[in-house]
């Protein structure tokens, strides 16, 4: 994970480069510089079009052949969007069900980590198996119990239903527990020689230790909460309650709207996750190969 | 005092640091307990407790019937063929995924200037849901107005119906998917790759190993672990599939797209039949459950870990 993005000296992947003569590398190098740009271009293509798209007047939209960069810039679409479904709902309430979440697991999984960390008790492997034995539970074999649970609870369409399933984690908790057991034991020694409580070390010692950790938890729980879809589906039915994901159906639904409209209103609600992609990088890598790679 | 003390807490010890170290610790557990309890534990049972029974419209629990379910459904031909469906989608999808994401996550390896740019642009699709993501290729794919049929128009192609042409609806929901998940790939692939030492390679080299030696013979050995998991994270993943699928094609046409949770959806939430639901729920877990058994146990043996 270090060699993330360490400032390397300039030089050429191993993979790529025997020992060739230098006017034949610099031709590879710059052939391959110029094929990474064109599949960047490719992978976001989408993306970018979709952007463009959205800044098109209706007559442009409408040209044959399409043209890929708006003539000129025209938001339109986007003010017909807030119009067509009350988009600024939506994203209050998908900031409300991820914030929610985030916190939760934020603080329960810090709990969590902390007692599997430093104390000691009969049944700490045990539990810690239970914990992670959660993880291999698809969300399908509890759907329907849980949708039942919650609708029996009266929770259909609020927002306890799109956050409570989500508020404890054992990935949280293995992650952070990870992290914790790189804060050296000599620190706690010190704490408990100084008749320190554990809940006061907790709070004054390991959380401020943790912070990378707990970022990356953070963003990670954000983002895959941000973009929940089949949940959110089942148990909110009521237009004002919609989250993002779901309430762009209601755009796409409408025969007489046209898809720079829908594209629009993908822009904003991928706006958010797009600048806590680009702002945490580091972090989302290092949730998502948490347990996928060794070392 | 001196001989007692001294002696006494070492003897107590690990009876009292047992006992209140356990009250001490489910202090910190609970909450994470309590979610579990409510909202995993109770429901996997339940769900089991589900699909052995027929249930009422409203999910009550009516005749038990033992396999009753699980029996009707691997009678089914609808449930075999949406059992075939999700294997052909998985077949289609995660192939697919590990040979566009390794040479983008090779590329990303690089060591040039404002790499960080690229590697954030090659898995930029993890910030994409799915539900985003289906809908641009929706319109993409569109048959009037979409990119893929225009640019085929500009070959003479045929005016291809993607979502709705049973031919071609599993492929095109597969490539919505293998788009969305490509970040995912990209990401893994390149922190395996980012753990190869140089020296490694290095010494191919010296040893006169060409590019396409030393990727096969040396990188993809390191990195195998990383590919294992691309492809068994990937398998369960899109056995899981469900957003694309709602939004593109409901399943159709004519079932080409029914994959097992849009079916599991359907016969939950439409049909109301909770315990046939239940029941299905259940197989998508046992074959969860053997992939993941695969990935420990089997694949340990072939996978070089260094």
């Amino acid at each position: 994970m270090s060699g993330q993005d360490s400032p390397r000296p300039r030089g050429r992947s191993p993979a790529f480069s025997k020992a060739r003569r230098p006017w034949k590398r610099t031709v590879v190098d710059r052939g391959l510089d110029a094929l990474m740009i064109v599949l960047g271009l490719a992978v976001l293509f989408p993306l970018l079009y979709a952007a463009a798209t959205s800044l098109k007047t209706p007559a442009e939209v409408n040209r044959y052949p399409p043209t890929l960069v708006p003539r000129v810039l025209d938001l339109g679409n986007y003010t017909a969007a807030l119009e067509t479904a009350p988009i600024a709902r939506f994203l209050l309430n998908s900031v409300i069900q991820s914030g929610a979440v985030t916190v939760g697991q934020l603080v329960t999984s810090a709990l969590a980590a902390f007692a599997f960390t430093y104390i000691e008790f009969p049944g700490r492997g045990a539990l810690f198996f239970l914990f992670l034995s959660t993880l291999m539970i698809p969300a399908e074999v509890t759907l329907i119990p849980n949708y039942m649970t919650v609708r029996s609870l009266g929770w259909l369409n609020t927002y306890p239903a799109l956050a409570a399933p989500f508020l404890a984690t054992a990935f949280g908790t293995f992650l952070l527990r990870q992290f914790f057991l790189t804060i050296p034991r000599e620190l706690w020694d010190a704490a408990v020689i100084d008749g320190c409580s554990r809940r006061r070390f907790l709070a004054a010692i390991v959380v401020p230790l943790a912070r990378p950790a707990f970022a990356t938890l953070a963003i990670y729980a954000f983002l895959s909460t941000w973009n929940q879809y089949l949940w959110p589906l089942l148990v909110i039915n009521s237009q004002e309650m919609r989250t993002v994901q779901i309430g762009l159906a209601i755009l796409q639904s409408q025969e007489s709207v046209s898809w720079s409209l829908v594209m629009a209103g993908i822009v904003m609600i991928v706006a958010p996750t797009v600048f806590l992609f680009l702002a945490g990088y580091r972090h989302v890598v290092r949730g998502l190969t948490a347990g996928a790679v060794k070392g | 005092m001196s001989d007692a003390a001294a002696r006494a807490p070492v003897r107590l010890r690990p009876r009292s640091a047992g006992i209140s170290g356990l009250a001490a610790a489910l202090g910190y557990l609970i909450p994470s307990l309590a979610v579990f309890t409510v909202f995993v534990f109770y429901p996997l049972v339940k769900n089991v407790q589900l699909s052995l029974y027929e249930t009422s419209p409203l999910g009550g629990l009516g005749l038990f019937v033992g396999a009753g379910n699980y029996v009707q459904l691997l009678g089914d031909p609808a449930f075999l063929d949406s059992l075939r469906v999700t294997f052909v989608f998985a077949l289609y999808t995660v192939p697919a995924g590990i040979l566009l994401g390794l040479p983008l996550a090779l590329l990303a390896n690089r060591r040039i200037r404002a790499i960080i740019v690229f590697r954030t642009a090659y898995s930029f699709t993890i910030a994409v849901s799915i539900a985003a993501a289906a809908l641009i290729w929706e319109w993409l794919l569109d048959p009037n107005v979409g990119v893929l049929n225009y640019l085929l128009g500009l070959v003479h192609g045929p005016k291809i119906g993607w979502l709705t042409d049973p031919r071609w609806a599993l492929p095109a929901v597969a490539a919505t998917t293998v788009w969305k998940d490509l970040g995912f790939n990209v990401v893994v692939l390149l922190a395996a790759l980012q753990g190869v030492p140089d020296e490694l390679m290095e010494a191919a080299r010296i040893d006169g190993a060409g590019p396409w030696r030393i990727f096969r013979s040396v990188v993809v050995p390191a990195i195998s672990p990383a590919l294992f998991f691309v492809g068994v994270a990937g398998t369960i993943g899109v056995l899981q599939s469900f957003g694309q699928v709602n939004i593109l094609t409901q399943g159709g046409p004519v079932g080409a797209t029914n994959v097992i949770v849009y079916s599991i959806y359907r016969n939950a939430f439409f049909n109301f039949r909770f315990g046939l639901a239940a029941a299905q729920a259940m197989l998508l877990f046992i074959l969860v459950l053997i992939l993941t058994g695969l990935q420990f146990t089997v694949f340990e043996r072939f996978v070089t870990y260094q």
